[in-house]
């Protein structure tokens, strides 16, 4: 009953989001004021029949209903309460699902935000919004139904995949998603702006606080996954490159480049046919990216199960939707000119030199990603691309941006005066060299050429961001929250940097046979192996080992790394057992018995790894902050009458 | 069409000593090379080729037989005085280029290589056309702007 | 050309790779062999049914065969079992059996109570043929003439659809026997 409720609420959604889309878009065109005043009815109408089907999909995890098809592949009766919940999103339909309420979620936030922005304007958005949904909803009910019943029913379900069945996965998709999903209002903010044929600076202060949170939720979604890996998969790796990796990582470095060009088109109005173009690439990203994950064009360790008919699917609304919003980029952006003026030091420039390097960053990792197939497809022959390829490519763009970026920070608007920042910059730079050698040379005793560099321009920027906040709080003057969100953000950057140096350059990695009582030692750590027991949890059991861990003969730690075989899917899971100590995060992974009390031990000792993803949500609090500035908010009334400081430019 | 995975079923024990599944698991690797420096060639080819059979991960990382067949292989060639080129040279004569995580720089590959510097030092050109015709741009303009302001 | 056309210009061929990538998605697990067209692989190992016996690929030239690998732990090899008996009743070319990384008396009980298909089986313990010949799993087969080259190479299990549509069609009626 529940299940065919939730079919049916999809269905009413579909429609109402048909009419979202109709209305949104016709309405403004036509000049239709009822139609428009349909729009926001249709917005919470389809977001409550979305919800509605979410509910009834999770009521029948929560029940165990094993005649819904979708709950006998990815549940169990074993299986504990917060994992049945967490498992609706556990594989392609019940993923699907989650991405379409939260961009339902996402739209709702839009039109309440929209009481502010002009009424035509702020139609079109939704109406965007509304093709976005209509085009997710009918995939979902045309190929990826999640209600579909099992005929005899179940007896039982086939479990979630163990490695599934752990806190981080909870908040992992989600918050991914929403990010991900966030870029679709940027992009139907540019689609609106096309569609009216006027984009101007306000147009980019609108824009600008849906698309920093957005980008923040992404970061955040990114930093729990690779912090997901690191303590689930048991290699100590946190970053693979792997194909769904990189599909998140693309919009991530375009949303990036994204926020910083509406910075320049809000305060200057320069460079508004790129920041189109950026808000379109981003949200476009984010549909390739879907692309890749559900129609088995790629291999990867992550991908959903594959379906040609399913990236058919997706392929022809991408054309639709992407294709749709290029030819109007190609016939609007043209009249987009602006004749504001900047020399070359200032900071529109190193805006533009920010975003050329992500763009190519992004460039890359695309290049990366789909070079296995195009090479099939061009028939150039199989080929394969992991890590060796993506690392020093990445790190191409990577560096310099990291060196131009305090010299961005200090350089004025439209004159730069960088000669100004001379003192304060070299000041800064030679303090981050200081931090760096005493980083390489002091604390740890070795590492390769980059090493210095990567810490040091990651020192630098932090450095460099803070001498003018400080400053003006020394004079107990005001920071925007704008400001303040900047710094931070940048200052996150830089402690990824260091962190990401550290951890590449300090890893500590050995794989030891050990006997019962038998030691190692590693970078100043005594392992000791104690012995196997056997261990036994709700849904699996298996195996768990002892190892102490001292220092100098002090005591540091216990660490117990298990090997679970769970009852329905027979799969073996390795647990590893993580210990921060000192900075240093000690990770003892159990490998194989190798017969007579010996087992095969993995032990890694990583510097300041766990830094890596506190400096992202630090990054992504910046974004918040920045976000929240009533700088931001539209003015009361909607402004009909051309904007001051607008000059120069073209009426259209 | 089943691709066949190593099975052995008798204990708890007795199964977990057996041949992992594909994800979850990992392999640890005890080899011994003789000298650190052969040591380290065994770590970077078992971390740079692919397990063909679990197809994401690493010959190190890769818990199935087959891995731990082929990171046996590398051990005795390395320890029979092959170079690095001549070890990958034996697996992709055997399981093609897919084998490498690193591409090789062939005619047919040079393309993926030569991307990021191409457009890179594209990239720099055109920005520094459109720096130019700013700065040119910049006597013209008298719009009101606060310099210092940061945002 | 309107220079704002150039990001749908780069759209358009992109949109075409990744259509044919959808079309060609299922064929994207097998990975092609780099072996077809090389000389199969030597290798000496012991008889299956007398240890003391020891099998040639030297000695397999001059015709075509098929060279199976198998293992008792292979659910697909179990499968495939109907078939390659198929192929032994058809009489047209010879199965050689791999028996790979498995156990002889396993083996042994196996073929007789299933049935043996195959006219002589060759056991490899170290995986150091398999890897020669670049099997990643199995069941894996492969074609080979009578010049000792590859011709073709069954990714997973061979079943009456690949025998009748792929592998017979390969093999030149000449070679049939009785012709």
């Amino acid at each position: 009953m529940l299940p065919e409720l939730g079919l049916f609420a999809l269905v009413l959604a579909l429609l109402l989001a048909g009419l979202q889309a109709f209305f949104g878009i016709a309405g403004p065109a036509l000049g239709r004021e009822r139609w428009i005043a349909a729009v926001t009815p249709a917005v919470a109408g389809q977001f409550v029949m979305v919800a509605t089907a979410v509910g009834c999909l999770a009521a029948a995890f929560i029940g165990d209903d094993f005649s819904v098809r979708y709950v006998a592949s990815n549940s169990n009766s074993a299986l504990p309460l917060f994992y049945r919940v967490t498992a609706l999103w556990g594989a392609h339909e019940g993923s699907l699902l989650l991405w379409i309420l939260l961009l339902a979620a996402w739209t709702v936030a839009v039109a309440v935000g929209a009481a502010r922005l002009p009424r035509h304007f702020a139609a079109r958005v939704l109406g965007v919004l509304g093709v976005v949904s209509f085009g997710f909803l009918l995939f979902t009910l045309a190929t990826s139904n999640p209600f579909l019943r099992l005929d005899p029913p179940a007896g039982d379900g086939a479990d979630l995949n163990p490695i599934l069945q752990d806190p981080a996965l909870a908040v992992h998709p989600p918050i991914l998603y929403t990010g991900y999903v966030g870029f679709a209002v940027a992009f139907a903010f540019a689609c609106a702006a096309m569609l009216e044929g006027r984009l101007d600076q306000e147009w980019a202060r609108w824009t600008r606080p849906w698309t920093t949170t957005a980008w923040g939720f992404l970061t955040c979604g990114i930093a729990l996954g690779s912090f997901w890996a690191y303590y689930e998969l048991g290699w100590g790796g946190f970053w693979f490159w792997d194909p769904v990796e990189n599909a998140s990582f693309m919009p991530w470095l375009v949303g990036t480049a994204l926020i910083h060009s509406l910075a320049v088109t809000d305060k200057r109005g320069l460079f508004k046919s790129w920041t189109l173009l950026l808000a379109i690439l981003a949200f476009s990203l984010s549909m390739l990216g879907t692309f890749l994950v559900r129609s088995g064009v790629l291999v990867s360790v992550h991908s959903f199960a594959a379906d040609p008919a399913r990236g058919i699917f997706i392929l022809a609304f991408l054309v639709l939707m992407i294709g749709g919003a290029l030819a109007l980029y190609a016939w609007r952006a043209p009249l987009l000119k602006s004749t504001a003026g900047f020399e070359f030091g200032a900071r529109e420039s190193f805006l533009l030199f920010n975003n050329l390097l992500l763009v190519i960053a992004a460039a890359t990792v695309f290049a990366g990603t789909l070079a296995p197939l195009i090479s099939d497809a061009l028939k150039l022959g199989t080929l394969s691309v992991g890590a060796p390829y993506f690392n020093p490519t990445f790190m191409l763009t990577m560096l310099p941006l990291m060196a131009l970026l305090p010299l961005g920070i200090h350089a004025g608007w439209k004159r730069g005066r960088l000669s100004d920042s001379a003192r304060t910059l070299l000041l800064t730079l030679a303090g981050a060299a200081i931090f760096a050698l005493a980083l390489c040379f002091g604390i740890f005793a070795h590492g390769a050429v980059l090493t210095p560099v990567g810490a040091a321009l990651g020192a630098w920027v932090i450095l460099a961001s803070l001498v003018d906040p400080l400053d003006r709080w020394r004079r107990g003057l005001s920071l925007s929250r704008a400001v303040l969100g900047m710094t931070v953000a940048h200052i996150g950057l830089g402690l990824a940097v260091i962190a990401l140096t550290s951890v590449e350059s300090f890893t500590f990695e050995r794989d030891v046979a050990l006997g019962s009582g038998a030691s190692t030692s590693a970078a100043g750590y005594e392992f000791r192996f104690d012995g196997v027991a056997p261990i036994e949890g709700p849904n699996y059991d298996g195996v768990g080992a002892t190892i102490t861990v001292t220092r100098g003969g002090a005591p540091v730690a216990v660490l117990k790394p298990q090997k679970r075989q769970y009852w329905v899917q027979h799969q073996l899971t390795t647990v590893t057992a993580i210990h921060m100590s000192r900075g240093n995060n000690l990770l003892v992974a159990l490998g194989d018995d190798l017969g007579a009390g010996r087992w095969s031990i993995r032990i890694q000792i990583r510097p300041l790894v766990t830094l890596i993803w506190l400096a992202a949500l630090i990054m992504a609090i910046g974004g918040a902050v920045a976000a929240s500035d009533r700088r931001y908010r539209p003015a009361r009334a909607p402004a009909a009458a051309p904007l001051p400081g607008a000059a120069g430019e073209q009426p259209t | 069409m089943s691709r066949a995975r190593p099975l052995r079923l008798s204990g708890v024990l007795a199964a977990l000593a057996a041949l992992a599944l594909a994800r979850g698991a990992l392999a640890v690797d005890p080899t011994q090379m003789p000298t650190p420096e052969l040591e380290q060639r065994y770590l970077a080819l078992t971390h740079e080729l692919r397990c063909m059979q679990c197809q994401n991960e690493t010959l190190a990382d890769s818990p199935v037989e087959l891995a731990a067949d082929l990171r046996h292989e590398i051990r005795d060639m390395l320890l029979a005085g092959k170079s690095d080129a001549e070890v990958r040279a034996f697996m992709v004569a055997r399981y093609g280029d897919f084998i490498l995580f690193r591409p090789r720089f062939t005619p047919r590959t040079a393309w993926l290589w030569l991307a990021p510097g191409v457009l890179l030092l594209v990239g720099v050109l055109v920005l520094v056309r459109v720096l130019r015709q700013r700065a040119a741009l910049l006597p013209g303009d008298l719009t009101p702007v606060d310099e210092d302001a940061p945002n | 050309m309107n220079r704002f056309l150039l990001p749908m210009a780069v759209f358009v061929p992109l949109v075409v790779v990744l259509a044919v990538g959808i079309y060609r998605a299922p064929q994207k697990d097998i990975i092609a062999s780099p072996l077809i067209g090389k000389p199969a692989p030597d290798f000496a190992l012991p008889d299956l049914a007398d240890a003391a016996r020891t099998v040639h690929a030297a000695d397999l030239k001059g015709r075509w065969y098929l060279f199976n690998v198998w293992g008792t732990w292979c659910g697909g090899c179990r499968a495939e079992h109907e078939t390659l008996l198929e192929i032994r009743r058809a009489n047209v070319l010879p199965l050689v059996g791999l028996d790979w990384k498995d156990d002889d008396a396993q083996a042994r009980a196996w073929l007789t109570q299933l049935g043996n298909p195959y006219a002589v089986v060759a056991v490899d313990h170290a995986g150091r043929t398999a890897i020669d010949y670049g099997v990643y799993g199995a069941p894996e087969t492969f074609l080979i003439n009578p010049q000792g080259l590859v011709v073709y190479k069954v990714v997973g299990e061979v079943t009456h659809d690949v025998w009748t549509r792929e592998i017979l069609p390969r093999v030149p009626r000449a070679a049939f026997p009785g012709t």
